[in-house]
């Protein structure tokens, strides 16, 4: 342990309250830091890690986890103003002159032994029902896309806010001392290729040092940037560049007395590391076939969101501490019945598979899933309603997630909707108090995880969030 | 990390020096901390929030009973007093405070200085930072009465805090790491070899001051200087937000720049850009300034309510000005009173009033979403090469405009004779316009068009960026002179408009038509006249005919309003002949830059009427007013008829008149179109008439409660006298010395950047939760000096750079380490890691790669492939392309900001997204940071480079050449061992490459810099990589 990590310790053992040790282990410290003391969890964790499946764009919740059957006696009918209730609309619809109810043309029937009701439009996840802790009672306040997505990854509509894994990182450091401890990873969906667009901020460190920002793993070339030594030096020429910088920087340890250079000299040996451990991380050619198999033709296809699924069970395995995968695709404004036939074809398998796949290796006993977009759709039609096509608004006033996987009740349904899943009539959940559960779920008590930012004590869900109790297990 | 663990623990330094039992406690310091952070959160300004209705932030309420009936203070007698009582019961009693859920239990220091603060009196104090400043002119004297000036304080204070707590200063720096430190604070560059020969040689103090001086004066100052500014004022060059779709604001940064350089005092640079537009005959430079409250992010995301997001527009300028010159946190404000600072919500929307005002619509939708631009109000910022084209296209529209003139005094005489030649007015009048009876409509683009049953067309199914439809239709015989096109809304376009884009819009761009016949060749008709019943500002439908493709005529079809049918007629220059069973065919182009603006409904329809006579509403000839004036003796006529029937020959009637009309029309789109073209920048403007603005319930742009006019806080000094009471008001109360925050803010963060942390830590606010600071005298002298100085920003600099406390050595001992990790009380020299901008910068300086070009638009370093395009399909920002050439070299805050998406190096060495106002970055440490270094092209390149300037000016031996690299990057000799290692590890690489040319080869093909010849690429290789690992020296990223 050197110098400033000594300081370090004893300087929190004086001072400390409930926070400041955080930090110590934080994202991609030195492997000395790891041993510091640590003021969370705050007890004991259900999960070691959380893998967060965000579908960008908003998937529609009456097409696939909250049937309406009774909405095909209504169907074009105007949606009525005892429901509409005066709330507001987004500009691509406010000014359209009648809002013809669209039921889903989708079947939903009972799945596994629960008999939770999931559309066909995902046969796998519903082979996996009695892993899944619906919540068909997710409401938001954003009613646009950037904000809203903003508002789940962050805790606020507006930008700069540290996102959830950042929050995560920041508390709970890195258990794995050759990776990040939070790891993005990106896919357009076919559905429709261009929305949601997605933005730093959503994986950024917000006011929180920026060590805790998440690392995107790019879809072509280096996973992690930089990460392969220049053309023509190869492995044993860069460990004699970083024995001489070690050696150099030695020397200025022994003239300046800075802490900051013995840290430099143990992230360059990190570095040197995770150029080993990230190849061999996403290296998944000694995947058996049966095991691509499960997450379908696209896992081997780098960039999509199979590949991705698969590259989240190797991470957690690796005890990467928070995983997410970003597929976007899910903004059906228009030509939906299509287009979210294009995302569950993207996602439905693999997203089964991943839990399947944990579950084989027992590490779904430790990992939290959480499957959702930011807010839901309208059951109105935008745009002309026809017998094979309709297209659906934004709608914040109530949606549908799942998690699966540690600490949540396995085949259970929270919270329900009125008949035009318009309006939450039971046990709504707000985001705020969603991100407080996956806290809780991961040991931490979301009103104690803060940082002092402009003289205020800042924390994920800003001054509200109750923790869900009944999805807990 | 050890960075992080520092920031951690604030209040470190004080928590740590013991209080001495003799001491009296002082409010400020000792409690004030405590009671805001652990009490005012229940017990403070915010009444809303108020527990128990006990006031702790005022010494008259805390004194009094409370609602329980107990007092909580009762000065002098802590054994009486409830808050002692309360404070000392065990953490899992009831009633102790600050409450257990709190999670903010006090330690038992912070419990006995609340006990000894009542036993002493319980005296409050202001807040420090909003207590007047004293006049520098109360002069600081040593202990023998002499009085002190300039650099002499700072060294005074600091030195007398040091020995209180038996520390002594350390030694000045070596002069030549001395003259590293200055240049890399002052310009950000590493000193040139010249540089330092010049003043390492014969070194006194006389030598630094002209050191100094002559980096202040360096044009690099500037750019350093404004380099943080950017983060302050979320300067980038896109809107943020969904699209993030480019914006171009660098007019505004070199503005800053040039501030700086031109030591522009502190409140003209204050004033002028928060209120230069609205300085009496204000200057194009001061409008430009105002920028800095245009360069908020700016929402264009499809569907979005303006007004919420014109709501954002002003939250954001209300914190981001706040912030930046207040170090205030009003934005706390937004949904109640704050919890801390005496501020209210009132206060908070009576200062939103001031950037209420500016006619913006709150969206870019439609404008410039997609395809990027600046969003009104702007203001062209034209160069000495376009004001020169300017004038000349001025003087053109003069003289066509003299030529007009002179051929309206033919008017009445054209007239008449006109009338003369004329059967009969009626004989004027006939329906001019044939419906054209389409057949087929094909889009090359592949989108569905489907006949209507009132013969219109509509387009449906795929939406190219850019599609052309060719209509068919038969033609009958006789001759063509005009074609008009309806566009028409339709319920299933976007926005029940008329376009296809998202928004409603469409842009066409070009139309073409053609006849054909069996047996005839097929005959183009020039169209040479074209008239619409409305076009969208900056997009006439005479555009269309130019022969640029990128413009063209687009009708507003985002604006609600303005989704109405339009028309546009296009007149031949003379008659076609039309044989018997001919065809028409018509091409729609749609070629412009906006994707997706196609038209979505038309119809068509010809005429054969004469072109000279073809009118857009319909019938030809005149219209009834002047058919019945026309039919009025001449004699009895009034003006007004008179007017009438000239005002229709005149744009009827083929006549010279006609042809000076149309020479002065095109003169003057001629200037419109030029004054397109020019660079402009998003300024504030001040609408005639206020909005009324409102305190905002829970902060929701819908929920207006209580109306309020423009105010400063009410806790602050009120407005100077003979100011107005607007947004210029606003700026000068900020710079009146009267103020006690300015000053202080911006000399706090000066002392930041030299010596890594503010005189007060908390930079960012120096509100009730601000650290007290560690040397108060010398923040206040310095504050009110350079408010005495005239705002003097160089000065202020100097006066800094020149104490004996920032030249000291930054050498420390584990002891001193461990008494003061932060070194707050400034025992040593500061030394702390470089911003990411001044890393890459002086690997570019040291390679010789640097291209010191100041100002001018972003430029495109080379980047990873993917970062736009990986997580977007929106917007005009994607496809990066590296520039060649210059581009890859210039200072890196020139590098093309993308919010959502910016530079990754610049992002892993900390800078934030400029999203929004950040005044603090923080300094991380990570494995990162070590791959961009080793891995990264840019610092590859820069190594290589390095490395062939070894070889070629660094002597013959690779000791001399190793010493000579030492001297240009760290402006010092290598040490023996230092050599040793380096020219060991080049030797086992000159043998490695020789063995291995290939790997020789490809290493050196890294980057675009072209190697010089005559060297054998194995040495040129080896010293590449010995030259990157120097660049990777930890004391290379560290300010020395």
């Amino acid at each position: 342990m050197n110098l400033q990590d000594t300081l370090n310790r004893r300087l929190f053992l004086k001072h400390s309250t409930q926070l400041g040790a955080a930090a110590l282990g934080s994202l991609l410290a030195g492997e000395s830091l790891a041993a510091a003391p640590r003021a969370f969890p705050n007890y004991a964790p259900k999960a070691k890690r959380i893998i967060y499946l965000f579908q960008s764009g908003a998937p529609s919740q009456m097409d696939l986890f909250d049937p309406k059957p009774q909405m095909a006696k209504h169907r074009a009918e105007n949606l009525p103003e005892s429901i509409r209730q005066g709330q507001r609309l987004t500009t691509m619809t406010s000014g359209q002159k009648s809002f013809p109810v669209a039921p889903s043309m989708f079947k939903f029937s009972k799945q596994g032994k629960c008999g939770m009701e999931l559309s066909e439009l995902i046969p796998h996840i519903g082979g996996v029902a009695d892993e899944l802790c619906l919540i068909r009672s997710m409401f938001t306040e954003a009613i646009n896309h950037d904000p809203a997505i903003t508002f789940c990854q962050t805790g606020s509509q507006l930008a700069g806010r540290p996102s959830i894994g950042a929050w995560l990182s920041y508390g709970l450091g890195s258990v794995n001392k050759d990776l990040p401890a939070y790891v993005v990873m990106t896919s357009f969906g076919t559905g429709r290729r261009d929305d949601q667009p997605l933005y730093d901020r959503l994986w950024g460190s917000g006011f929180l040092p920026t060590q805790h920002q998440g690392v995107r793993f790019r879809n072509a070339g280096d996973p992690v940037l930089y990460l392969s030594n220049p053309a023509g030096v190869d492995r044993p020429m860069r460990r004699q560049m970083l024995d001489e910088l070690a050696a150099l920087n030695e020397q200025d340890f022994q003239t300046f007395g800075d802490p900051e250079t013995q840290t430099r000299i143990a992230q360059y040996e990190m570095a040197f590391r995770m150029q080993m451990s990230v190849p061999d991380l996403v290296d998944t050619k000694n995947e058996p076939q049966h095991i691509l198999d499960m997450y379908g033709p696209d896992v081997t296809k780098p960039g999509t969101y199979a590949a991705n699924c698969l590259l989240a069970r190797r991470l957690a395995e690796r005890d990467v501490r928070c995983i997410q995968l970003f597929h976007m695709g899910w903004d059906h404004h228009g030509g939906l019945p299509k287009a979210i036939k294009g995302q569950c074809n993207d996602t439905d398998q693999a997203t089964a598979a991943l839990i399947k796949d944990l579950k084989q290796r027992g590490l779904l006993d430790d990992t939290l899933i959480v499957w959702g977009g930011e807010f839901g759709r309208t059951i109105y039609s935008q745009g002309t309603l026809t017998e094979t096509n309709y297209g659906r608004d934004h709608h914040p006033r109530c949606y549908s997630i799942f998690m699966a996987g540690a600490g949540v009740k396995k085949g259970y349904v929270h919270g329900e909707t009125d008949d035009y899943s318009y309006n939450i009539v039971r046990d709504g959940v707000h985001v705020h108090d969603l991100n407080a559960t996956i806290m809780h779920i991961l040991g931490i008590n979301h009103e104690r995880l803060n940082f002092k930012f402009q003289g205020l004590d800042m924390r994920l869900t800003g001054v509200a969030g109750n923790l869900v109790k009944p999805v807990l297990a | 990390m050890n960075t992080s663990c520092q920031r951690l623990l604030p209040f470190l330094v004080l928590a740590s020096l013991p209080l001495s039992a003799a001491e009296k406690l002082e409010f400020n310091r000792d409690v004030r901390p405590i009671l805001s952070d652990k009490c005012f959160h229940c017990h403070g300004a915010d009444a809303g929030h108020r527990k128990g209705d006990l006031r702790l932030d005022i010494r008259a309420e805390a004194l009094k009973p409370a609602e329980s009936g107990e007092t909580a203070i009762v000065p002098g007698q802590p054994e009486r007093s409830e808050v002692v009582k309360r404070v000392e019961l065990g953490h899992d009693d009831d009633d102790v405070m600050p409450p257990e859920k709190s999670g903010k239990p006090l330690t038992s220091a912070e419990k006995a200085i609340l006990r000894q603060w009542i036993a002493e009196g319980a005296e409050y104090q202001g807040h420090w930072a909003f207590t007047p400043l004293k006049k520098s002119s109360e002069a600081i004297k040593d202990e023998n009465g002499k009085q002190l000036q300039s650099s002499a304080v700072i060294d005074y204070l600091i030195r007398k805090r040091l020995s209180k707590e038996g520390l002594t200063p350390s030694p000045e720096a070596a002069p030549a790491t001395l003259i590293r430190r200055v240049a890399l604070d002052l310009t950000g560059l590493p000193p040139t070899p010249e540089l330092i020969a010049k003043y390492e040689s014969n070194w006194s103090t006389k030598a630094y001051e002209s050191l100094v001086d002559e980096l202040l004066a360096s044009p690099h100052y500037g750019e350093r200087m404004a380099m943080q500014w950017l983060d302050f004022a979320r300067y980038a060059d896109s809107n943020g937000f969904q699209t993030d779709s480019s914006r171009q604001m660098w007019p505004w940064r070199d503005w800053v720049i040039k501030a700086f350089n031109n030591n522009k005092p502190f409140d003209q640079f204050t004033i002028e850009q928060i209120a230069g537009d609205l300085l009496p005959n204000a200057k194009r430079d001061q409008i430009i300034a105002t920028g800095f409250n245009r360069n908020h992010r700016i929402n264009g995301e499809g569907g979005i309510i303006a007004e919420e997001w014109r709501i954002e527009n002003i939250m954001d300028r209300v914190e981001t000005t706040s912030a930046t010159w207040m170090a205030l946190t009003m934005n706390c404000c937004r949904c109640h009173d704050h919890k801390y600072d005496p501020l209210t919500m009132k206060d908070f929307y009576s200062f939103f009033a001031f950037f209420n005002n500016v006619p913006e619509s709150g969206t870019i939708m439609g404008k410039s979403n997609r395809s990027g631009g600046n969003s009104d109000p702007v203001i062209d910022v034209p160069d000495a090469e376009d004001e020169v084209q300017l004038a000349a296209l001025k003087k053109k529209i003069d003289a066509a405009q003299a030529k007009v003139n002179e051929a309206e005094l033919q008017l009445p005489n054209l007239v008449a004779s006109w009338e003369a030649e004329m059967e009969s007015p009626e004989s004027e009048k006939k329906e001019m316009w044939d419906a054209l009876p389409i057949t087929d409509v094909k889009s090359e683009g592949k989108a569905s068009p489907r006949k209507l049953p009132d013969g219109s067309w509509i387009i449906g199914g795929r939406n190219p960026n850019n599609d052309t439809y060719i209509a068919t239709a038969p033609l009958k015989e006789g001759q063509l002179t005009g074609l008009l096109l309806h566009a028409l809304p339709d319920p299933s376009l976007p926005n029940q408009s008329l376009g296809r884009a998202f928004n409603g819009n469409f842009v066409l761009s070009g139309i073409e038509a053609q006849i054909t016949a069996p047996g005839a060749k097929p005959v183009k008709v020039n169209f040479t006249r074209a008239e619409a019943d409305y076009s969208q500002k900056g997009y006439d439908v005479k555009l269309i005919l130019d022969k640029d493709p990128n413009n063209g005529w687009a009708i507003d079809g985002n604006d609600p309003k303005k989704r109405l049918e339009r028309k546009a007629m296009f007149v031949a220059d003379k008659p076609v002949a039309v044989p018997a069973n001919a065809s028409i065919t018509v091409k729609l182009i749609h070629s412009g830059r906006f994707g997706g603006h196609n038209i979505g409904r038309f119809k068509l329809a010809t005429t054969n009427d004469d072109p000279a006579l073809v009118s857009l509403d319909g019938t030809g000839g005149p219209p009834e007013a002047v058919l019945a004036a026309m039919k009025t003796p001449t004699e009895v006529r009034t003006p007004k008829q008179r007017a009438e029937l000239e005002k229709y020959f005149r744009s009827a009637v083929d006549s010279p008149l006609r042809d000076a009309d149309y020479a002065l029309a095109a003169a003057k789109a001629e200037l419109e179109k030029a004054e397109r073209a020019l660079p402009n920048v998003m300024v504030m403007q001040e609408l005639p008439t206020p909005r009324d603005a409102f305190v905002l319930k829970r902060g929701e742009y819908d929920k207006p409660g209580e109306k309020v006019t423009m105010a400063t806080p009410a806790v602050l000094p009120p407005m100077p006298k003979d100011t107005a009471n607007n947004r210029l008001g606003l700026a000068k109360w900020l710079v009146d010395p009267s103020n006690p925050l300015t000053a202080r803010v911006w000399i706090n963060r000066a002392w930041e950047k030299f010596f890594g942390y503010g005189i007060s830590k908390t930079a960012e606010n120096l509100g009730s939760q601000s650290e007290y600071p560690v040397h108060p005298e010398l923040l206040d002298w310095l504050a009110s000096e350079f408010i005495r100085s005239g705002w003097n920003m160089k000065a202020m600099h100097k006066t800094i750079l020149m104490s004996a406390t920032y030249r000291q050595s930054s050498k420390v001992t584990p002891a001193l380490l461990e008494k003061d990790p932060e070194n707050r009380l400034l025992a040593r020299g500061p030394r702390f890691r470089l911003e990411g901008e001044v890393v890459r910068d002086q690997a570019l300086a040291i390679a010789g790669l640097l291209v010191p070009k100041v100002g001018g638009p972003s430029v495109k370093p080379y980047m990873p492939d993917g970062v736009w395009d990986d997580t977007s399909k929106y917007g005009d920002l994607r496809g990066y392309k590296a520039d060649t050439g210059e581009g890859l070299y210039r200072r890196s805050f020139y590098t093309i900001w993308k919010r959502t998406a910016a530079p990754p190096t610049m992002l892993m060495f900390d800078a934030p997204s400029r999203e929004v106002c950040t005044v603090k970055r923080s300094r991380t440490n990570t494995p990162l940071q070590a791959l961009s270094l080793l891995n990264e092209v840019t610092f590859v390149e820069a190594a290589r480079a390095f490395g062939e300037k070894m070889i070629r000016e660094g002597g013959t031996t690779p000791e001399q050449r190793l010493t000579w690299a030492f001297k240009r990057a760290l402006a010092r000799a290598p040490t023996d061992k230092e050599v040793q290692v380096l020219a060991s590890g080049l030797k086992a690489r000159q043998a490695k490459f020789q063995a291995e040319p290939e790997s020789a080869k490809q290493f050196l093909a890294t980057g675009t810099h072209k190697q010089a010849s005559g060297i054998p690429e194995h040495e040129l290789a080896a010293y590449g990589v010995t030259a990157s690992v120097i660049l990777n020296m930890n004391e290379i990223v560290t300010k020395p």
